[in-house]
Order: C-alpha cells, then structure tokens, then sequence
C-alpha cells in the first residue's frame, strides 16, 4: 500500500465534501476514480499533494499516509511531499516558457543549475515520454506552439523531471481528441511500470481500458473500491450499478 | 406614425459616427504633433542637441536639459518600479484580495488621479525642504517615483492577477515555494502588463513639468550628481514661452521631447514584441 486513507473527512467551510473515506492504493497500478461531477473525485485527488491548502476554509480530518507517513502531521515536508506526489492537470498548460525551460522548471527549483545535468534531465524526460525523437531540434522553442496532445506530453515530462513516485491525474484527456486520448492511455500503460497512477476520469471507457482498481463515488462517499473488472461486470453497489449502465450521471 | 430605423441604417449610421469621431481623434493628434514640428523642426541642428544652453535659452543648445530629463526620468522609473511591481505582487499573492487590497487599490487608483501640480508642491515640502535634498535631480526623481508608483501597482496588480491560477498550481504542485512561484512563473508571465504600466510611467515622467518645477529646480548648468538642480525639456519649454525668451528654441526644445518619447515607446513595443514573440 503506497497510499491510505483512513476516516478522511474534508470540509470547504460547512460544506462536507468528503465523507469518511478509507482507501488503499497499491504501488505500479493504475487506480481509477470514477462518478459524477461534484462528487468530490477531484477533491479527492487533490488531498494526496495537499493542493486542497491553497483554499482558504479547508478543514481535513483522519488520516491520510503516503509510504506509511502522515502527509498532514507538522514534521511532513509539504515541498518533499510534492516532489514524491505529482499531478498532472486537465488542461494541458505548458508555462509560456520554452519547452527546454518547461521541464527544467522542477529541476531548477530543486537546485540544479549545471547546464549538462539540466540537458540530460529534459532529454531522459521527454523520452519517457515519447517526445525527444520530435523535439530534439526545437527545444528553444515556445512550448505554447505545440499541440494539445504534445502539450499535455510535455506537461507529464515536466513532472517526471522531478522524479515523483505517484502521478495524480486530473481528467487528463478532457481537453484532448480521441486519437491524443488513446495515445495519453498508451503512455500511461508504459508509465505504470515505475509510477503508481491515481486517476480521475468522467470517461467510464477510459477507466475500464486502462485502471486496475477503481474507485467509484457519488457525492463525496466512496461507495466502492475494487478491481476494474468487478466493477465494471459485477458490481455490489446498486448505485455503482447504475452509474456504470448510464442510468445517471 | 412612429419613424423607425430599420437596423441595417442604424449598422451603417453607428459605423459612419464612430468612425468619424476616430477621425477626429486622430487629426487632433497629429495637429498637435505636426503644428509643433512645423515650428521646431527648423531648429533642430548638431549644435542645438550637443550645446549648452546661453543667455538664458535664447542662445545654444539644450544638451543640460536633454541630460536632465534622462537623468530625472531613469531615477524615477528605478526607484517606482521596484516599488510599484513589489507592492502589486503583495497585493495579489499575498493579501487573498482582502479588505486590505481593496483600500490599498482604491487609494492607489485615487493617487493617481491627482494632479501633478500637488504632488510637485508634496515634493518641495518633503524632499527638498523636510529631507533638505535641495532642488535637484534626486528630489525630482523621488517625486515622480511618487506620482508613478499608482499607475505601476494598478497596471502590474492587473497583470499579475490575469495570470491564470493554473499556472501557481502547476508550480506548487513541481515541489515549488510561493518564491519560486512568484519569480518565475507569475512575474515572467505578467511581463508583458507591468512592462505597459512601466511605459505609461515613464511617458508620464519624462513629459511631467508641475511636479519637477517645484523639485528639481530650473538651473541651466550640466548636471553633475543626483544633488544638481537640473531644468527638464518640459521646463525649459514652459519657461521659454512663459516668459517670451524664445519662441523657436520652445518649439525646438518641445520637438526634441515629443521625439525622444516617441523613440522611447517604439524602443519599449519593441522590447515587448520580441518578448511577447518568443513565448506567446
């Protein structure tokens, strides 16, 4: 188990958006989470790098351990932890930056400054994913001028340069045509040998072609937790039931 | 009967009104422009830039005020911009658009709607009498900072807060501190913005003639330090047809300002588009 949750409960202000959530997610799998929007599947994702504390009026209790440490207790470094912990986010925002300068983004802020040492990490990034052999020559080049697809490549390029261990995505296909969608999912297959990904999706396909485990909720209770295929073919839930077979959502 | 404009004549008549008061606009503009560089542009000689000035203007050349200018202008955008852009960053990134912002941006907006003359005789108490600097080219410069400092924290506060919130997240969520995120993801994303209320700035500053008046003085000589009292284009002009010394040498003195500002913007665009060009 890489990540657990036990009796987390999150609050904006008064209003309960995650109920009693105990979750485990078990390392180099892809775990979906699936359910309608404002279930709280977002929120969710967001707790694990602790983006929830850049809201005013948060309020989290229970508990939530990432390599069995308490991601909210004081002595946790909140930069270490988003250093291990990286998000990948809906839109494909590249920084109006040079695609060179994107991924050396992380890197720099971790103190690295030898040209060679920075060379090397954007390279080995982008051939993790799939960009290098296309980019090579442009990397001075605006990393705006890419496609959407390429850009959210270079976007999870720019997170692998910081060597995280889990990859938090965030609908990262919604703003991406099927063809780029099936791409992404390819790249994220490849991904899951050396990361743990935690997914958030609305595209039930998507979860099912790609997620091991998957997580299902409906507003801001985990109803479910299980293998992809159980809940995919055989869920216990009724609720699951019905939001797998469209009759909501 | 009721007369009714059917829409496609009220399309064409907006079109006609709106293009004729652009019309009017313009040829006001380059009236002023043009009327002054019919006047000035006959004065304009090597000696005339590169001389200094004799018999109170009448004779010479305006080399200590071009100097002046420049000096007072760069001073003043040295000390407002650091100032401006730092307070703007507080304001956004810090404050979480509080009560605080708000009375700072209102005040700041109100700051920059008083006339220059008041912040000219603000100077002369503060600077030159309180702070006892004299009139010279520090208390100018400290005193347009002053008068320019709204304008920069309004136009950088607006810059800084276009920029979208993804992008703070996206550094967060690299590992990176609120410093890091603010040097070098918010302020080289809101450039462009704080580099336009820079530009206002400066064309405010090098153009000003009330609140220098009273500051930096209005001595002839070639100024040495910051402690000189220097006299600006805009001075030189006002004094020159204030007091009847010399019509042709005003409209030289007001030709070579209105060139200099225009080479100043074009320089600062330019700037701008090269950086604009490479990122955006």
């Amino acid at each position: 188990m890489i990540v657990k949750t036990a009796h987390l409960n999150l609050y904006y202000g008064s209003f309960h958006a995650l109920k009693d959530i105990d979750l485990s997610i078990k390392e180099n799998l892809i775990t979906g989470i699936i359910g309608p929007s404002g279930c709280g599947k977002s929120t969710l994702l967001r707790v694990f790098n602790r983006m929830n504390d850049l809201i005013q009026g948060v309020r989290i209790t229970g508990a939530v351990l990432i390599d069995r440490e308490d991601i909210h207790s004081p002595i946790c470094d909140l930069i270490l932890l988003r250093k291990k912990v990286g998000m990948v986010f809906q839109r494909p925002n590249a920084f109006p930056l040079s695609i060179f300068d994107n991924i050396a983004y992380g890197p720099r802020i971790w103190g690295i400054t030898d040209k060679k040492t920075l060379r090397g990490i954007v390279e080995r990034s982008l051939a993790a994913v799939d960009l290098f052999s296309v980019l090579k020559d442009r990397l001075k080049k605006s990393a705006l001028s890419l496609s959407a697809e390429e850009r959210q490549r270079l976007c999870i390029a720019r997170l692998l340069a910081v060597e995280p261990e889990i990859l938090l995505m965030d609908e990262p296909c919604s703003a991406l045509d099927p063809i780029a969608t099936g791409k992404i999912e390819e790249l994220m297959l490849v991904l899951k040998q050396k990361y743990t990904i935690i997914i958030v999706t609305h595209n039930m396909q998507q979860a099912a072609r790609i997620a091991d485990e998957v997580g299902f909720m409906l507003l801001g209770e985990l109803i479910e937790f299980d293998s992809a295929k159980k809940i995919f073919t055989n869920p216990s839930d009724k609720r699951t039931f019905d939001y797998i077979s469209g009759r909501f959502g | 009967m009721t007369f009714r404009i059917g829409p496609r004549t009220s399309q064409i008549i907006a079109h006609i009104i709106l293009l004729l008061m652009t019309i009017v606009t313009v040829i006001v503009l380059f009236f002023i422009i043009g009327y002054v560089f019919k006047n000035g542009f006959a004065q304009l000689s090597l000696e005339f830039l590169t001389d200094r000035t004799r018999e109170m203007g009448k004779e010479g050349g305006i080399l200590p005020s071009i100097i002046g200018t420049l000096f007072i202008t760069v001073l003043a955008i040295i000390i407002a911009t650091p100032l401006g852009v730092g307070s703007a960053v507080y304001l956004v990134e810090y404050t979480r658009g509080g009560l605080l912002r708000k009375i700072i941006s209102f005040g700041a907006d109100c700051l920059a709607g008083v006339p220059s003359i008041i912040f000219g005789l603000f100077g002369f108490i503060f600077f030159v009498i309180q702070l006892k600097l004299g009139w010279s080219i520090l208390s100018g410069s400290l005193t347009l900072a002053v008068m320019i400092i709204p304008t920069i924290i309004r136009t950088s506060e607006e810059a800084i807060k276009a920029v979208p919130q993804s992008y703070r997240e996206i550094s967060y969520s690299l590992g990176g501190g609120k410093l890091d995120t603010i040097l070098k993801v918010v302020l080289p994303t809101s450039l462009p913005g704080i580099l336009t209320g820079v530009i206002l700035g400066i064309g405010r500053a090098i153009g000003e003639t009330a609140a220098v008046i009273f500051t930096a003085g209005s001595s002839l000589n070639m100024p040495t330090s910051v402690f000189s009292s220097t006299r600006t284009l805009a001075v030189h002009f006002y004094i020159l047809a204030r007091e009847g010394i010399s019509m042709p040498k005003a409209y030289g003195t007001a030709t070579v300002l209105i060139i200099i500002i225009l080479f100043v913007n074009l320089v600062a665009y330019r700037l701008m588009h090269r950086f604009m060009a490479k990122y955006y």
